[in-house]
């Protein structure tokens, strides 16, 4: 048993059962570090990724259920070297405290940015809603969010 | 004693419940902080470690060591101490390598806790850079032939820019070789001015976010080491659950499965694949029968009748006698308040990779105290302290004392049973949510006397509470959680309170205020029926909330507005600064509904926080939001000031989901909180704006603002709901059910 996956670009192929937690298979067969664990049910959001340009749980989908479909996750975005605009704004509204929740809530974001480029305040904070924080830094998020988008910081 | 009772009953004689109350001793805080008293004293946690090479290392390679036993925990801790060592040797600092919480390399500065860190180590680091940089100076005008008054450092290089050498230079790295460091600290060494400083007081980027926001490794949990294996626990289902039977074999026959292991109640497996020991995990789970003792505390209203019937240490921790005054009240008020259980609900489980070499163990953890964890695991795993290293990897927040030092030893004692091979163990979220330490239940009662002139005169504030403070490392007992499930088990001791001044159920519960006659007594419960230890302020958090709604009560019965009213009770011109500072910010008036405002002294002694809450209420739905609250800081001289208005602003949003959300829930078994399902807390749609003003006081010691907001910011919304509605809520969490009963 095997899954083939294509990830960041790049085809993969873990040794691991179709069943497997995607989030698994990124961490622990590609050594993606962005993903996290953080309840194993799809409802904290620290594992988010793109499959398919749509951010989901990589913790409640199986790999083998992806099949062809392009898997983002956020090293996929850029690098400390090379950041993405998204990963900028991150960095320049210091955008974390702990971060554990930081790569979920941005894969969020990627994808509420690419269907809607210019989200309203509102907007940002109901994409999020899904993705927990827990050291209260959803204001500096929001205002990373809204910079990212080349908007004028409100939150 | 067997490993059914953790709490090592033998022990409980010495606490029998007294009738009488006893004074409280002020205490020596620690041993660590007791020095021999012909040793002068130096900055901070240099007292202890007084050899700056404990501190520093200067390297031919251009760069500089920094050791602190401090950690970051998403603080931004390592950035602060970079800034205050930059600035004293005037040095870039990018130059800087930091090395944190390792038990083979760093001072032991003990818990990375109670906003201390600044103080302790920032104080240390300062000192011992602006000595080693006076011994470079000295070193170099020798090499240069320069009186030291000529030479200027640029980023390490040391030029002299007068007399006869002018120009002559040379730099740190060159020196260092002939600058042992391996020296006793002088006290009383000079420090920049303010006006000096170029870093500190300045924002400047985290050094640790950019790893964090790129997919870098981070964290303990993206460890990753060859053959490394994957470890789970299986949990009883309580604290006093007593493992009947499993079957070990059927699980040893799972797919990658590499190690069972069972000793007296701990439960544990290692595969090779993370997903395999899932499977195994739950599949030990399901087969393990336990017994279950019913043995947990009513909840509710009945819970809090329950505590103030058990078994305690009663003491009197502050007391002002003015029977006169007292005598002067002509209108009084009683009223009682109420906290449950909570949770610190960190977003990543907790987590920590252990190996084994032959009899040498390292374990990384993200404990907020590494030395102390390796003290417990001597204890747990009987072996000499040197043949154990704790080494400090970041996770996720911890808010206090979490799973944090627990995952350690379990990923230790897994590891013994792995070959050699390294094991990265991390719990699943329900072991998160069941078995984390929370943060206590409490119960206030206050009672309060007003003279005919509209001024407090006699204050009561009377609590019951379990201890806040069952970390690693009791000296009379273990504190890590599998220590208790062996088969031999190593047993926790009494439950303890930190003593006043900072106190830990009773912080923040003396008043800060003036009032002419005081009484603060603590009921300390003496078991733990639901485990619990530090959490981010102990027990200032409720104690805040009565004590701080209690005086908006106290202001309405003498009818005065709640700002000036506490201005009328405070003495200390800073405490007074910070609430007209808010009061001006956010535009308060007298009038206002909708709106709360509170005060608080962190600890009494650290940073002074004022905040003003704005509510909105839901009559219908008796959902309460709150949609902005304003803060004012005064912290002392400000190293970061972007690192105090994230921890200010995070902490007063983590409070505002506690005081709103959050209560474990259990019945008379077990702990029934697993998921986040049954622990809600707040999210983006729902979380306050937060606005903050900082007072920079350049001439006064930097305090700690990790825990400085969440006091002000519980009892601003209590006000709020108060004074929004004409029904106060003495009972936390604020959930609909309880808004609509008080407003029906």
């Amino acid at each position: 048993m095997a899954v083939t996956l294509t990830v960041n670009g790049a085809r993969h192929t873990s040794p691991a059962a179709p069943a497997t937690p995607l989030l698994y298979v990124l961490r622990n067969d590609l050594n993606l570090n962005a993903a996290k664990y953080g309840c194993g049910f799809g409802q904290c959001g620290a594992c988010t990724v793109l499959i398919g340009g749509v951010a989901t749980r990589s913790c409640i989908t199986p790999a083998g259920k992806v099949g062809n479909q392009a898997i983002t996750t956020l090293e996929g975005l850029g690098s400390t070297g090379s950041p993405h605009a998204l990963q900028q704004a991150f960095i320049d509204e210091q955008a974390a405290q702990c971060g554990y929740c930081v790569a979920g809530a941005m894969m969020t974001a990627k994808a509420l940015l690419d269907k809607t480029p210019k989200p309203n305040e509102s907007q940002i904070r109901g994409a999020l809603t899904g993705n927990l924080c827990r050291c209260g830094t959803h204001n500096r998020i929001v205002r990373a969010v809204q910079r990212a988008s080349g908007q004028e910081v409100t939150a | 004693m067997n490993a059914r009772d953790p709490f090592n009953v033998s022990r409980r004689r010495f606490f029998k419940k007294s009738g009488a109350l006893a004074v409280a001793f002020s205490l020596a805080p620690s041993l660590i902080e007791a020095q021999p008293a012909a040793r002068p004293a130096l900055p901070g946690s240099l007292n202890n470690f007084r050899k700056l090479d404990s501190w520093l290392s200067i390297n031919p390679d251009g760069t500089l060591t920094i050791f602190s036993g401090k950690v970051e925990l998403g603080q931004g801790i390592t950035t602060a101490l970079t800034q205050i060592v930059a600035d004293e040797l005037d040095i870039d600092m990018l130059r800087i390598k930091v090395v944190s919480g390792d038990t083979a390399r760093v001072p032991d500065e003990g818990v990375t806790a109670g906003s201390l860190s600044i103080q302790q180590s920032g104080a240390a680091l300062q000192a011992a850079s602006a000595e080693a940089r006076a011994l470079l100076l000295a070193a170099a005008a020798q090499k240069l032939g320069a009186p030291v008054a000529s030479l200027i450092v640029l980023d390490g290089t040391i030029t002299a820019a007068a007399g006869a050498a002018s120009g002559a230079k040379t730099t740190y790295w060159e020196m260092a070789g002939s600058v042992p460091l391996a020296r006793e600290a002088t006290p009383n060494v000079k420090t920049k001015t303010p006006a000096e400083l170029k870093l500190v007081g300045k924002n400047v980027p985290r050094r640790d976010i950019p790893a964090k926001v790129t997919g870098g490794e981070a964290y303990v949990q993206d460890m990753r080491l060859p053959g490394m294996v994957f470890g789970r626990v299986v949990r009883p289902p309580s604290l006093t659950a007593k493992l009947l039977s499993v079957d070990e074999a059927a699980v040893r026959r799972l797919p990658g499965v590499v190690a069972v292991v069972r000793d007296g109640n701990f439960l544990a497996v290692a595969a090779t694949r993370e997903e395999q020991a899932i499977a195994a995990r739950y599949a030990l789970s399901q087969n393990a029968k336990w017994d279950v003792p019913a043995a947990l505390p009513p909840k509710g209203a009945a819970l809090y009748a329950h505590m103030k019937t058990q078994r305690s240490t009663d003491t009197i921790v502050g007391r002002k006698d003015n029977p006169q005054a007292a005598a002067s009240a002509t209108r009084t008020l009683k009223a009682e308040y109420t906290r449950p259980f909570q949770s610190h609900g960190s977003i990543g489980p907790s987590c920590a990779v252990a190996q084994w070499k032959d009899d040498k163990l390292t374990v990384w953890t993200h404990s907020q105290s590494v030395f102390q964890l390796r003290g417990d695991m001597v204890k747990v795993l009987k072996m000499p302290e040197a043949n154990i290293n704790c080494i400090h990897k970041e996770g996720a927040g911890c808010y206090g004392h979490n799973g944090a030092d627990d995952v350690a030893l379990d990923a230790a004692l897994v590891a013994r049973a792995t070959k050699g091979r390294p094991v990265k163990l991390q719990w699943m979220r329900e072991d998160e949510f069941g078995w984390e330490p929370y943060g206590s239940a409490m119960v206030m009662d206050l009672t309060g006397g007003l003279d005919a002139t509209g001024r407090i005169v006699d204050w009561t504030h009377e609590l019951w509470s379990h201890t806040h403070s069952t970390r690693p490392y009791d000296p009379d007992g273990s504190n890590l959680l599998a220590g208790w499930h062996l088969a031999n088990p190593s047993l926790m001791g009494p439950a303890k309170n930190i003593p006043q001044p900072n106190g830990g159920s009773d912080r923040n519960a003396v008043p800060y205020y003036v009032f002419a006659q005081t009484k603060t007594i603590n009921h300390l419960l003496m078991d733990m029926p639901l485990r619990v230890s530090a959490l981010r302020t102990l027990g200032a958090y409720a104690n805040l909330f009565a004590a701080e709604s209690f005086m908006d009560e106290m202001a309405e019965l003498a009818g005065v507005d709640p700002v000036d009213f506490r201005l009328r009770h405070l003495t200390d011109p800073r405490a007074r600064a910070v609430l007209e500072k808010v009061a001006a910010d956010a535009n308060w008036k007298t009038g206002d509904k909708h709106r709360g405002v509170s005060f608080s002294r962190y600890k009494n002694n650290s940073c002074y926080v004022a905040a003003i809450a704005d509510i909105e209420v839901d009559r219908a739905s008796g959902v309460v939001s709150v949609p902005r609250i304003a803060l004012s800081v005064d912290a002392g001289m400000i190293v970061s000031p972007d690192g105090i208005v994230n921890q200010i602003e995070g902490g007063a949003i983590q409070s505002t989901s506690w005081t709103l959300r959050e209560q474990i829930g259990y019945d008379n078994r077990q702990i029934l909180t697993k998921s986040w399902a049954d622990y809600s807390i707040l999210t983006y749609a729902e979380v306050p704006k937060v606005k903050v003003s900082l007072v920079n006081m350049p001439n006064e010691r930097s305090l700690g603002v990790g825990e400085g907001s969440q006091g002000p910011t519980v009892a601003a919304i209590a006000n709020a709901f108060a004074r929004a509605t004409g029904k106060r809520l003495r009972d936390l969490p604020f959930t609909p059910d309880k808004v609509k009963a008080v407003l029906a």
